[in-house]
């Protein structure tokens, strides 16, 4: 392991570098580059999970792409699928049919792309709840964020397109309902689904124009902002977790090449080797099952799939409200659950480090992390906002859970009609209090060390259990603690004497601030801490006792 | 009240079992005369009439004609009794949203007396023959197709079963045997349509049953089918087995990385 500031210059990085520096001249960039150092930790490789799977799915939709026909034109299936032997149904299915049955690998490609997605939009979303947590989203990698955010999105509409592609059952069920919820946009939402679908539903464009998006355009966007994200990462360098001899200004980890080069590469082979093992053994998807999208069909259990759940769960979830506006009807049921949540959840995600920024006037770069029981009101709220997006998901998985489970639909969603509004505060707190407690005990661990679990009987006969001091590495990940202190109230009136036109406001964000860091259990003092070593050199007094 | 209710109909049972005993005596000293097949078939009525009024009468009334506790029986035919008392939902052991299949508590003979007791009661569908239900030429795409359109709603494409409102449920067809099948067809059981021989031919039936034959096979082109519950299992499988391989080798790359 080597720690490197991002200005050394000086270690060698290997014949690679130098072998095309010499060629391309292109001395100080690559090398530079080669030179990167990367810390290491498990929570780090999940945006390197999603990355990978992102990349199998390029190469397993392009595989598809040879043999998928995105056409609604009427066909009679004639493949080797006998229970659909001789069923008039779109090219699409049929061509999918043929991609899973009479496709050399087919099959295993069409699983490999499917569980891949499944993988993608997984990694990406813990790696999302992994920044979160962490404060790796502070300033100076506010964009980045938001990025994060813009690529789940683009993920989950990716995704949506590509399981609407087969036309099959399921397909045609879900497209319905994105119809319906294009149609329920005030004004404009009978013409925009009219002008999409080209007409009627499903019409006949609908499919061939989803594909365009489904393999150029929305895979072109994402390819790209995936560069851009990575291409920060590296010239904003990656965030570490408080540990020894790791500060504000250094990375400590591995170079980039040949040692971290090499791990990444071994970890994509592994990557792919679970998705390919998995795709192998279990199926998904399997569409033959489903049979041609009809209108006049429908199957119990019809779901999408699990980044979808959550859509489908608000709409489940929600109350049949709608209004009548001078002979135009307005669907709450579907407007509320379907675009105006999913707006304020992706909009305030999108905007949370400088809410949080603006919350704690703390201006400066952060390029430690934050242990999450450090920020106890933001790993809260991240636990609260997760706790609601798991009611909605099981609101989605309502019949699923019913038949499972042998319960009542109607009183699963009642349920959750009530929990979804109960769980999340509940949440909040009980987040707060571990958290705090956490902070607790670290202060403890600091000042008295910790535990050791041996216990001492004293010449007088009490009994004291022997704290031990905390080792080297671990004080400095314990003293990683940053305490942000609650602002200041603005003053009402200036050094001037002048009213302060924003005191108002100020007001608010000093009461927010106070909600947001009060409760904090501060870290020890560098006094504190010399005191307490002071205590315990000279041994024990108030049944404690400590041990070198 | 339910007592003051109950009353006159126990009395009517007592008298009735008296009854019937009393014809199944005769009838069981009588038929050395009778001639053979109406003698078993007035027997079997007889015995079914005996055990109706033992097991089911509680709740359906001595004359089958119903109470607040069960459905009249006058006229559900032999097929309806066959599937529910064959299914284990008959009799039923309390009140309950829905009757749960379980093992059957009567005999296949006692079935078919119950059965002949409820049929001679009033017309109404017969229990089919196993030329009736006998798959071997019938038409497995057409059977998915009328699968797909009649019957997946409420009992989902792979036949895994679903959930309808209150509680209720369409059952997993995964154990259902071919004469079940038709029945329920036939009967419409709780939630379940009837469908006639004019929605759905006899024809078509056996359509329908081959195609669930060849859904309870289960082949998996795909591999293991996670129960055939969906995208909701594909999802926790993800999150649980694949994550959670790929947390558990990065935490052991870390781990060997210090
Ligand atoms: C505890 C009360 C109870 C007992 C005992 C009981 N049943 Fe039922 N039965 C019901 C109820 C309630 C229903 C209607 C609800 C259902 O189908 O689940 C029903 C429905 C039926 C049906 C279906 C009627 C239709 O319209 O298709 C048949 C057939 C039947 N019972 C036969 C029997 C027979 C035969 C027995 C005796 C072996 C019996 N039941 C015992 C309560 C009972
Ligand atoms: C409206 C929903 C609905 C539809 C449509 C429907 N069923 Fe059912 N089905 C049910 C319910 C509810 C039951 C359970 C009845 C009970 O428990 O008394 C059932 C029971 C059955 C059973 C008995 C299963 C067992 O475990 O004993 C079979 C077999 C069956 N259905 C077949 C079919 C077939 C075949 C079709 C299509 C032709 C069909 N059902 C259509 C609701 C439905
Ligand atoms: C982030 C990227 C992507 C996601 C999340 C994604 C997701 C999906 C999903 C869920 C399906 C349905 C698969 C099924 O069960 O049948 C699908 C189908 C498909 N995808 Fe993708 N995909 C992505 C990128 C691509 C790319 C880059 C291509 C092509 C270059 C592609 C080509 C296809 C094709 C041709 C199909 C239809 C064939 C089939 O369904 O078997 N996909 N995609």
């Amino acid at each position: 392991m080597s720690t490197v500031t991002p200005t050394d210059t000086t270690a060698t990085s290997g014949g690679a570098a130098s072998w095309v520096d010499d060629r391309l001249h292109a001395s100080g960039g690559l090398s530079k580059l080669l030179k990167k150092v990367f810390p290491d930790h498990w929570s780090f490789m999940l945006g390197e999970v999603a990355l990978y799977s992102f990349i199998i799915l390029l190469l397993s939709g392009t595989y598809l792409t040879l043999w998928f026909k995105p056409s609604m034109t009427e066909v009679i299936y004639n493949g080797s699928y006998m229970p659909l032997k001789g069923i008039k149904m779109s090219e699409a299915y049929a061509s999918t049919l043929d991609i899973s049955f009479d496709v050399r690998a087919g099959l295993l490609m069409r699983q490999i792309h499917h569980w891949a997605a499944l993988f993608f939009l997984a990694a990406m979303s813990v790696h999302l709840m992994r920044v979160f947590f962490t404060g790796a989203f502070r300033k100076p990698r506010e964009m980045n964020w938001v990025i994060g955010t813009v690529l789940l999105t683009l993920g989950i509409l990716e995704g949506f397109a590509g399981y609407s592609l087969p036309d099959d059952l399921l397909s045609g069920t879900g497209l319905r309902i994105a119809q319906g919820i294009m149609q329920a946009i005030p004004l404009v939402g009978t013409y925009l689904a009219m002008f999409l679908f080209g007409g009627e539903f499903p019409g006949n464009d609908f499919i061939s124009r989803l594909y365009s998006v489904h393999i150029l355009l929305i895979p072109g966007i994402l390819l790209a902002l995936v560069t851009v994200h990575l291409i920060m990462v590296f010239y904003q360098k990656h965030t570490q977790f408080p540990g020894a001899g790791r500060t504000e200004s250094n990375v400590v980890g591995f170079r980039l090449y040949p040692i971290y080069m090499a791990k990444a590469g071994g970890f994509f082979f592994i990557v792919f080797g679970v998705t390919t093992l998995i795709s192998a053994l279990v199926a998904i998807n399997p569409i033959w099952l489903y049979g041609p999208y009809t209108p006049s069909q429908v199957t119990a259990g019809s779901q999408p799939d699990w980044y979808m759940g959550w859509l489908d769960g608000a709409v489940r979830i929600m109350p049949n409200w709608e209004t009548n506006v001078l002979g135009h009807t307005i669907s709450w049921n579907l407007l509320v659950p379907a675009l105006v949540i999913p707006g304020i959840m992706f909009t305030s995600m999108g905007l949370y480090p400088w809410i949080e920024a603006w919350v704690s006037g703390d201006k400066r770069e952060h390029n430690l992390l934050d242990r999450p029981r450090n920020a106890a009101t933001r790993t809260s709220l991240g636990a609260m906002a997760l706790s609601f997006y798991m009611m909605l998901w099981f609101s989605g998985d309502n019949d699923i859970i019913a038949t499972a489970f042998h319960l009542s639909i109607n009183q699963i969603t009642l349920a959750l009609r009530v929990l979804i509004f109960v769980v999340p505060p509940v949440v909040f707190i009980i987040t707060k209090r571990i958290c705090l407690g956490l902070q607790r005990k670290d202060r403890e661990t600091l000042l008295h060390g910790y535990e050791s679990g041996q216990v001492l009987r004293l010449p007088h006969g009490e009994f004291i259990e022997i704290h031990k001091p905390v080792s080297l590495e671990e004080k400095a990940v314990l003293m990683g603690k940053a305490d942000i202190a609650p602002l200041p109230a603005p003053l009402a009136i200036d050094a001037n004497g002048v009213a302060n036109p924003k005191a108002k406001a100020g007001a608010i964000r000093t009461r927010m601030s106070a909600w947001f860091y009060a409760d904090n259990v501060a870290a020890p003092t560098a006094l504190e801490l010399a005191e307490a070593e002071e205590h315990a050199l000279h041994g024990a007094s108030h049944g404690e006792i400590s041990s070198h | 009240m339910a007592i003051s209710r109950r009353h006159p109909a126990a009395l009517f049972a007592v008298l009735f079992v008296a009854l019937g005993t009393t014809g199944a005596a005769y009838a069981a000293v009588s038929t050395g005369t009778a001639p053979q097949a109406a003698a078993t078939s007035s027997t079997q009525v007889d015995e079914g009439k005996q055990l109706f009024l033992e097991g089911c009468s509680s709740c359906h009334g001595v004359a089958a004609q119903g109470s607040s506790d069960g459905p009249s029986l006058i006229g559900v035919g032999a097929a309806a009794v066959d599937f529910q008392v064959g299914s284990g939902r008959m009799p039923l052991a309390g009140p309950a949203i829905q009757a749960v299949d379980k093992p059957p508590v009567y005999t296949e003979e006692e079935i078919a007396s119950l059965a002949a007791y409820v049929a001679s009661l009033g017309a109404g569908p017969a229990i089919p023959s196993d030329e009736m239900v006998d798959t071997s030429n019938a038409d497995l795409v057409l059977g998915g197709e009328l699968f797909r359109t009649n019957c997946s709603q409420c009992h989902n494409v792979a036949g895994r079963g679903g959930a309808l409102s209150n509680g209720r449920w369409a059952p997993n067809l995964m154990a259902a045997d071919p004469k079940e099948i038709y029945e329920a067809m036939i009967t419409g059981p709780q939630n379940m349509p009837v469908f006639s021989d004019k929605t759905i031919t006899p024809e078509e039936k056996k359509d329908i049953i081959r195609y669930i034959e060849e859904l309870q096979k289960s082949e998996n082109p795909g591999g293991a089918d996670l129960g055939r519950f969906g995208p909701v299992t594909e999802g926790v499988f993800i999150f649980i087995v694949g994550l959670g391989i790929l947390i558990v080798i990065s935490v052991w790359i870390g781990a060997k990385a210090r």
